[in-house]
């Protein structure tokens, strides 16, 4: 069995963001960037999936510019065996990615494609489900259990009742959720092995998609700053305010 | 043009947050059709019918749709949307699942988790946990839109009488099949919902701990919430989670005791009406958003605060 696994590369969540002030995005220059979290928790159950007998081999695609590379990189030192960097300049939609990992997919065959379960920047949430539905695939999103069968799925899905648990035929989409597991670190030998890895670059535009934005960015703006208030002395003074200033007791 | 809005339910009863959507969805365009896909739910179309801002509900009722999967009701939802400007649902684990099925299948970028309607093409939305906010506009013919539902006032859901049209089932997909749902349940008010919210962080230090939260969220009919850190700790299951990761949640008092306020936490509660923060740590971020700001050990302050609480004559349900 062939697992693919798509990776993007974001500003690392302990970052804190700043609004460039004309209002056209956020800072990136300079600034961390890092494996979308829920993506290394794909890689992670990929891996651990191989370990485990069941798969042979685990691809790390990522969609975007020159150093998009680096979270692949880093997928291979935690265990994928080869990488496909696909390079696209300036924004890409989710639809676009969608269509471009379609024929990565339509290219290497895979039985299973893993992906988190939503990218921490635009947080748009859509990528995994529309690759399913392009090639139509079952999909699972939002799994935090993953039990391989023969030629089918059994993943347990975080949803908002709870916990839900679907059968999907595979060849299958798992959109990964941050509690599906606990992602490894890459060790110091395996850093090192990484680097001779294969990654095959390829850009978008040979792939025959059509990447161009259909949404507009008009602005990009602060959220409205919430003011401090003020620091009471005791319980007593708090129950007070709650009561009869803010009357929401 | 008219818009077309897709309901959760559970085939009894419609879900709160459709009641959200449906407001956003109006507000886009007043010609507001829902869509129901269900198994037996003649009380939800009926329940529907009667929310004044709908003017009409579409019907699909066959067992195929007893569980939501996905794909089935992607199927319904493209045989039937044709003649729509907007196909629209809730930005919650429904909606987020189903949306971007139906966009791509019609060539659709989706406009995500929106916060506000400026114009029928143009919305406000939240990116980077909500430390910024994009004004987007969807140049695509046809919108699919999700709709973040803390974001809007549930619609009216009285004194309406839309007509009902039973419409067609679609094809089954064979690939997907439903085993079960274990839902939580409990007493509380529930966290997406509720009027109160107490959280715990780290800071409890264990979930044994948790008990003097329980103890006060009692005492004001309040759901209880929890920071990543103390659900990674183990202290309390993750659908109490607040944040970036787990609930975005919007009560008029939300009391977070013993949480620092990292990024991915305030993200899921900065909009709260009142904040209330109890934490020893005078530095922590959580005052830089707190209305009222306790410093002090919360195992002595959650004691005297649910002694100050018995104090009261009345308390606010």
């Amino acid at each position: 069995m062939k697992i693919l696994v798509a990776v993007k590369r974001v500003i690392d969540y302990n970052v804190q963001i700043r609004v460039k002030e004309d209002g056209s995005g956020v800072v990136t220059d300079n600034v961390k960037m890092s494996t979308n979290p829920p993506d290394d928790n794909a890689i992670e159950e990929a891996v651990k999936i191989k370990e485990s007998g069941k798969a042979t081999e685990i691809i790390a695609v990522t969609v975007g510019e020159e150093k998009a590379q680096e979270t692949v990189r880093k997928a291979l030192a935690v265990g994928a065996d080869r990488g496909i960097h696909v390079k696209v300049d300036g924004i890409i939609e989710p639809l676009a990615v969608s269509k471009i990992l379609k024929k990565i997919v339509e290219k290497e065959n895979p039985d299973l494609v893993f992906m988190g379960k939503q990218a921490i920047d635009d947080d748009c949430n859509q990528t995994g489900q529309m690759l399913a539905a392009h090639l139509n695939w079952p999909q699972a999103t939002f799994a935090s259990k993953i039990e391989v069968n023969d030629k089918s799925l059994q993943v347990t899905r975080e949803v908002d009742e709870g916990l839900e648990t679907i059968e999907v035929n595979t060849p299958a989409i798992v959109t990964c959720d941050l509690r599906l597991n606990e992602p490894r670190y890459a060790s110091l030998p395996n850093i090192m092995k990484a680097k001779k890895k294969p990654i095959e670059q390829i850009n978008a535009s040979d792939l025959g998609v059509d990447t161009n934005p259909r949404i507009e960015h008009i602005k990009i703006e602060e959220p409205p700053k919430r003011k401090a208030g003020i620091k009471v002395a005791n319980v007593e003074e708090l129950v007070q305010k709650l009561k009869n200033e803010a009357k929401v007791i | 043009m008219s818009v077309l809005l897709i309901a959760e339910h559970n085939n009894k009863e419609v879900k709160p947050f459709t009641l959200n959507a449906i407001t956003a969805a109006s507000q886009i365009d007043q010609d507001l059709h829902v869509l129901l896909i269900g198994s037996k739910a003649d009380d939800v179309a009926k329940s529907l019918s009667e929310v004044p801002l709908v003017k009409k509900v579409l019907h699909i009722d066959h067992e195929i749709y007893e569980n939501y999967i996905a794909e089935n009701y992607t199927a319904a939802i493209l045989k039937h949307s044709d003649k729509y400007s907007h196909i629209i649902c809730s930005a919650n684990t429904f909606g987020k699942n189903l949306m971007p099925r139906v966009a791509a299948l019609l060539d659709i970028s989706q406009v995500s988790d929106i916060i506000k309607v400026i114009s029928p093409d143009t919305f406000l939305r939240p990116i980077y946990a909500g430390n910024a906010f994009a004004t987007v506009k969807s140049n695509d013919e046809k919108k699919c839109v999700t709709i973040r539902p803390t974001s809007f006032e549930a619609a009216e859901t009285t004194g309406g009488s839309a007509e009902i049209e039973k419409i067609d089932a679609a094809d089954l997909s064979e690939n997907t099949k439903f085993i079960n749902r274990e839902e939580i349940k409990s007493d509380r008010p529930e966290l997406g919902t509720a009027r109160i919210v107490i959280s715990g962080g780290r800071g409890l230090q264990s979930g044994e701990n948790f008990k003097l939260i329980t103890d006060v969220a009692d005492k004001l009919n309040a759901a209880i919430g929890a920071s990543r850190a103390a659900v990674d700790a183990g202290y309390i299951t993750n659908e109490h989670q607040v944040g970036q990761t787990g609930k975005v949640v919007v009560p008029d008092l939300y009391i977070a005791v013993g949480i620092s306020g990292a990024i991915q936490h305030l993200a899921g509660m900065k909009e709260s009406k009142v904040i209330v923060a109890i934490n020893k740590d005078g530095e922590a971020p959580i005052f830089s958003v707190a209305d009222y700001g306790l410093e002090a050990d919360l195992f002595e302050a959650l004691p005297q605060f649910l002694e100050e609480l018995n104090k009261l004559n009345t308390i606010q349900k």
